[in-house]
C-alpha cells in the first residue's frame, strides 16, 4: 500500500488533474446539457456530435487533435499563451485539459438526462410568478437536477483520473509534471522489477474510483431525500 | 381593470382566431377539449407566442413582455408546486418577486392553508395542493388571474372543498379572472361573464346570465347541460325540507338549499327540466309554476327546440320537441306557464353568491 516518492507524486498529480478537469468542465457541461435538453437551434445535431466525439474517437486521435490545436504551435495554444499566459503543452494543465475533454461527454449525458426529467411546466410556473430565466434555472432546475449533476461530476472525475491515451499523446509522460496514475503504472510495467510499485498504484486507483462512486451515491441520496421533502 | 384579448394562431390543422374582453370578476372561457381555451390563457401568460396577438390590460400593451414581467397569476390544472420546497417556501418564492409579503397572512387565512406551511407538496391532497397553488399565484401580486381548469383533476368532495375559497377570492380580490372550464356547473356558479368557444372561434360572449339563457348556446353547452341561471333570495327553510326562494316573477320551492335565509343565491335550472303549459296547470305534482312569455324559439338540428322565456326580469330556458312547439302552436310573445320540479334543481347548481 505504501507508495514511494514517485508514486505519491503521480497520485497527487492525478487528483489535481482530476479535480481541476471536473471543476472547470462541470459548468460548461451543465450549460451544454441545458442547451441540448431545452433549446432548439440550428446546428444542435452538430453540437451533440461534437460533444460525443471524444467518446467514440480513439483517445490517441483526441490527444493528437489536442496537440495540434493546443500545442505551442497550435492556433488555440498560441492564442492562449499570448493572451493569458496559459500553456498546455507538456504541462499538468494539458493533462487536465485532455482529462476534461475525455470526461466531458459523460458529464453532459448524465446532466442532460437529469434536465430532461424535470417537467418544463414547473419552470413555466416559476416564470409566471415573476422569476426571470436565470433565476428559474438557479432556484428550480438546478436543485432538481443536482443528483444528475453529481453523477455526471463523478463519472467525469473517474474518467479524468483514468485517462491515458489522450493524455500521453498530448502531454507525454513526464514524472512530476504530466505523469498521472495510469501513465505511471504504464511506465512501471515497461521496466523490469517495476511490478510491485505498479500493483500499489493499481490498488490506489481502485480506492479512488470506489471512493468517488460511494461519495456520489451518498450525496445523491441526500439530495434526493431533500427534494422529496421527507 | 379590463383585459382585452385578440389572438390569431395557426398550429397544424388548428386555427385559432378570437377576440374578447374580460373585466373585473370571473370571465369563463368555456368550450370542449380542443376549442382553444388553454392556448388562449397560455398566450395571455406569455408561455405561448401566437402568430398575432394584441393583449392589453387597461390599455397597456402586454403581449411583447416576457412571461416574468407580465404579472399574471396562473393556477394550473396540475398545481405545479415546486417539489423541492415546502409549502411556505413555495409561497415565499412568489412573494420574493411579487413583493406582497404584507398580504401573506390574509391570503393564508383566506385559503385555509396555515396548517400546511411546513409540509412538502408531495404529502398534500389534490385540494390542498390547489389551494396552495392559488395562494402562491396571489402572492405574486398579479394584475390578473388565469385559472386553467383548476378543479378538473379533483373529485367531487375536493371540488366542493375548493369552491367556497374561489367565491371568497372573487369577492375579496377584485382582479380580472380568466377561468377556463368545460364544466357548466362550475361556470354557472362562479362566472360573471362567459366566452363560449367552438373550434377556435368565439361563438357567444356576454354576461353569464344572458349567455346561459341564450337558446343559441344550447348546442354549445350540450343539450343536457344547457339551462338558464337565475338570481334568487332564500325566503325560508320549511319543516318538510323544502326551501322557498324568491325569483323576479314569483316563488319557487326547492330541495336541499344550504344558504341561510336572506342569502342571495344562483339557481341553475336545466332547460330539459322545464315543462311548458298553455293554461295554468292544476292537479300537478310539480309545485313551481311561473307565468312566462316566450321570448325566442330556436329550432335545433335534431327533433328538439330551445325556447327562451321571460319570467319577469328573469330569463328561463326550456327545451321541448319541435313537434310540441307545432302542436301547441307556440309563437314568440305568447304568454304561458313554466313548470319546474322541486327535485330537478340539484344542490350543486345552487351557489352561495349571486353577484
Amino acid at each position: 500500500m505504501m507508495l514511494d516518492a514517485a508514486g505519491w507524486t503521480a497520485l497527487r498529480l492525478s487528483l489535481l488533474v482530476g479535480v481541476t478537469a471536473t471543476l472547470v468542465a462541470l459548468p460548461l457541461a451543465i450549460w451544454i446539457a441545458w442547451l441540448l435538453a431545452r433549446r432548439d437551434f440550428w446546428g444542435k445535431g452538430v453540437l451533440n456530435a461534437l460533444v460525443h466525439l471524444p467518446l467514440v474517437l480513439p483517445p490517441v486521435v483526441t490527444g493528437y487533435l489536442l496537440l495540434i490545436s493546443f500545442g505551442r504551435n497550435g492556433p488555440a495554444g498560441r492564442f492562449l499563451e499570448e493572451t493569458f499566459g496559459l500553456v498546455f503543452a507538456f504541462r499538468w494543465t494539458g493533462a487536465a485539459l485532455a482529462a476534461g475533454v475525455m470526461g466531458f461527454p459523460l458529464m453532459v449525458r448524465a446532466i442532460r438526462l437529469a434536465i430532461e426529467a424535470v417537467d418544463p411546466k414547473i419552470e413555466d410556473a416559476a416564470r409566471t410568478l415573476g422569476a426571470p430565466g436565470w433565476a428559474v434555472f438557479g432556484s428550480i432546475t438546478l436543485p432538481l437536477i443536482l443528483p444528475g449533476v453529481l453523477a455526471g461530476a463523478v463519472m467525469g472525475f473517474a474518467k479524468a483520473i483514468g485517462e491515458f491515451g489522450a493524455t500521453i499523446t498530448f502531454v507525454a509522460n513526464i514524472p512530476g509534471e504530466t505523469q498521472t496514475l495510469p501513465s505511471a503504472i504504464y511506465a512501471l510495467l515497461q521496466v523490469p522489477g517495476g511490478e510491485d510499485a505498479a500493483i500499489r498504484l493499481v490498488i490506489w486507483a481502485c480506492i479512488i474510483a470506489l471512493g468517488a462512486v460511494a461519495l456520489s451515491e451518498w450525496l445523491a441520496r441526500r439530495v434526493a431525500r431533500r427534494i422529496a421533502g421527507a | 381593470m379590463t383585459l382585452s384579448v385578440a389572438l390569431r394562431n395557426r398550429f397544424g390543422d388548428f386555427d385559432l382566431d378570437v377576440a374578447f374582453e374580460a373585466g373585473p370578476g370571473v370571465t369563463a372561457l368555456f368550450g370542449r377539449s380542443g376549442a382553444g381555451k388553454t392556448t388562449i390563457v397560455n398566450a395571455v401568460a406569455g408561455l405561448l407566442r401566437p402568430d398575432h396577438a394584441q393583449i392589453t390590460l387597461d390599455g397597456e400593451r402586454f403581449d411583447s413582455l416576457p412571461v416574468h414581467r407580465r404579472r399574471v397569476g396562473y393556477v394550473f390544472q396540475d398545481a405545479r408546486l415546486f417539489p423541492h420546497m415546502s409549502v411556505a417556501d413555495n409561497l415565499d418564492y412568489a412573494s420574493r418577486y411579487g413583493a406582497r409579503a404584507s398580504d401573506r397572512p390574509r391570503i393564508i387565512e383566506m385559503l385555509g392553508i396555515g396548517t400546511l406551511l411546513d409540509r412538502p407538496p408531495a404529502t398534500l391532497s389534490g385540494g390542498e395542493k390547489q389551494r396552495v397553488a392559488l395562494g402562491r399565484a396571489l402572492l405574486s401580486n398579479p394584475r390578473l388571474l388565469l385559472m386553467d381548469e383548476p378543479l378538473a383533476a379533483l373529485d367531487a368532495p375536493r371540488k366542493a372543498e375548493i369552491l367556497p375559497y374561489l367565491d371568497r377570492l372573487k369577492a375579496e380580490t377584485g382582479l380580472p379572472i380568466l377561468y377556463v372550464s368545460h364544466a357548466v356547473d362550475e361556470v354557472a356558479r362562479l362566472a360573471d361573464h362567459m366566452v363560449l368557444l367552438a373550434d377556435g372561434r368565439v361563438a357567444r360572449a356576454g354576461p353569464l346570465f344572458d349567455v346561459m339563457a341564450d337558446p343559441a348556446a344550447v348546442p354549445l353547452l350540450g343539450v343536457r347541460e344547457a339551462g338558464a341561471v337565475l338570481r334568487a333570495r332564500v325566503l325560508s327553510h320549511d319543516e318538510d325540507g323544502l326551501s322557498t326562494l324568491q325569483l323576479a316573477s314569483g316563488h319557487v320551492q326547492l330541495m336541499g338549499v344550504q344558504a341561510p335565509v336572506g342569502a342571495e343565491v344562483r339557481l341553475r335550472v336545466l332547460a330539459q327540466d322545464v315543462l311548458l303549459s298553455l293554461t295554468e296547470p292544476e292537479g300537478l305534482s310539480a309545485q313551481n309554476i311561473l307565468p312566462v312569455i316566450i321570448h325566442t324559439i330556436r329550432a335545433g338540428d335534431g327533433p328538439g327546440a330551445a325556447i327562451a322565456l321571460q319570467a319577469g326580469s328573469d330569463r328561463l330556458l326550456a327545451r321541448v320537441t319541435a313537434r310540441a312547439v307545432q302542436r301547441m302552436g307556440l309563437v314568440e310573445g305568447q304568454s304561458l306557464f313554466a313548470v319546474i320540479k322541486a327535485t330537478s334543481v340539484a344542490q350543486s347548481a345552487i351557489s352561495g353568491a349571486a353577484t
